[in-house]
């Protein structure tokens, strides 16, 4: 049996090269972003990365998202790196817009491509992706700059957009423990992005609070099944800045 | 210059149109607002996209805060008895498949057709869509919470949006802080007035012909 159990989140992260895609789990709270994997990402250094995430490090700076406001990392440090080349993501820019985030100011200068999904259609990419489907038409979108180039149909009476599913070389994710096997529990709200991406990579890496036996999670309970799963490492709750 | 309703009478009167029982997903700013005023004797069971359904207000004892239990504008809630968890494709299954009865939204612009835009607007060169699309032509009915102008007084009602779109005709009761005004295929009907406010006064800061609703009233708080 492969060992999924790695000691650090800079080993979990050692093989990513250059030009890699990369999912980056989470709504964009403290809570469920993959804050470990994304230091050891930074620290590793691989560029011209392609992130695919429901926000580009927009609210970790602003501590939106966390207890009593305190700032977390989130995606914004690889981008202030310089190590991404292009954003697919529904929230690119700041929440607030007095406090412009580094993915909006390097995309107004031209320096990042950006490619807007809404969010619930790329919950559904990277669902197809996952679960082997090419495609799958959505009501979302008509009418918007998002249909742009896009085939549409009538389809159950309504106007729909066809949009492909989204593959990624690596998956970030969290999840809060993990067993030997790579099955994962959650607490709250951090499945999010979290569960749907494991199914969606070549690679997934999954940050956890604490990993135990296998047996030891009640198997009625396992939220992402474990054959998702490729590396898993403990972090003990603790989030490198 | 006449009183209008502040953001917290604005989301007192929006929260008027939740039944008992309904399923409701609050955007952000005005709207997120209602949900501390669901009229008495009503349960309403309420939805963020990040993965959460029927989860109750701000814990009121600093103790209870979770970090795992946020909601999607990032402000903590406390657990309801019946609450549960799920991931977004099943989140967003739940808002694209019609399970959500309602959604409150802020606006930017709306459209006497009801067309929405509230993700951007043209100066800014980038905006945030995250799941407005979904709800706003998703979600069984729209509800607009919002200041009736722009901060520098120009109109937001209007014969059709300049902004990007977020939706096509989704908007069925906009709630401004001078006016309640419904989507009809008719037109934008006028259904209530602020106190003080004439139709006429209203009309003068929306840009569609209003129709006068045949029951036009001062808005009852």
């Amino acid at each position: 049996m492969k060992n999924k159990v790695y000691k650090t989140c800079n080993e979990a992260v050692a093989d990513i090269p250059d030009g890699a895609s990369i999912m980056v789990g989470g709504f964009g709270h403290a809570a469920d972003k993959p804050q470990n994997l994304i230091a050891a990402l930074r620290d590793q250094g691989a560029r011209e990365l392609t992130l695919i995430m429901n926000g580009a490090g927009i609210s970790g700076r602003l501590g939106i998202g966390s207890l009593g406001g305190v700032p977390f990392t989130d995606e914004e440090i690889l981008i202030e790196n310089r190590q991404v080349r292009k954003a697919i993501c529904s929230v690119p820019a700041s929440l607030v817009m007095s406090k412009p985030c580094a993915f909006e100011k390097q995309y107004l200068a031209g320096e990042v491509e950006l490619e807007y999904v809404p969010q619930g259609t790329l919950a559904e990419r990277i669902r197809a992706a996952g679960a082997g489907l090419g495609a799958f038409y959505t009501p979302t979108g008509v009418g918007t700059l998002i249909e742009k180039g896009k085939e549409k149909r009538v389809l159950e009476g309504r106007e729909m957009l066809l949009e492909y599913a989204l593959h990624a070389d690596y998956a970030l994710i969290r999840a809060y423990c993990a067993d030997t096997m790579g099955n994962l529990i959650y607490r709250g709200i951090m499945r999010s992005f979290n569960a749907i991406m494991a199914p969606a990579a070549k690679t997934v890496v999954a940050e956890v609070e604490r990993i135990v036996e296998a047996g030891e999670l009640d198997p009625e309970s396992v939220v992402t099944p474990g054959i998702f799963i490729d590396r898993i490492v403990a972090t003990s709750g603790e989030e490198k800045r | 210059m006449k009183e209008r309703l502040d953001r917290q009478t604005i989301a007192l009167r929006v929260a008027k149109e939740f039944p008992d029982g309904a399923i409701v997903n609050l955007g952000a700013g005005i709207p997120a607002l209602a949900a501390n005023f669901v009229p008495e004797g009503r349960t309403v069971i309420f939805h963020a996209e990040n993965g959460v359904l029927g989860f109750g207000g701000v814990p009121d004892n600093t103790g209870e805060e979770k970090p795992y239990y946020l909601g999607a504008n990032g402000i903590p809630f406390s657990p309801l008895p019946g609450m549960c968890f799920f991931h977004h494709a099943d989140s967003f299954a739940m808002i694209r498949g019609g399970h959500i009865d309602i959604t409150v939204l802020g606006a930017l612009q709306v459209s006497e057709k009801g067309d929405l835009a509230n993700w951007t607007f043209p100066e800014r060169g980038i905006g945030n869509i995250g799941g407005a699309m979904d709800l706003a032509s998703g979600c069984a009915r729209v509800i607009i919470a919002m200041e009736h102008l722009t901060p520098k007084g120009q109109l937001k009602i209007l014969k059709k949006c300049s902004y990007p779109l977020t939706s096509e005709r989704c908007v069925d009761l906009i709630v401004s802080n001078i006016a309640v005004m419904r989507v009809t295929p008719e037109g934008l009907v006028l259904k209530e007035t602020a106190p003080g406010w004439t139709p006429e006064e209203v009309q003068s800061y929306t840009e569609p012909t209003l129709l006068l609703a045949p029951d036009l009233k001062e808005i009852e708080l």
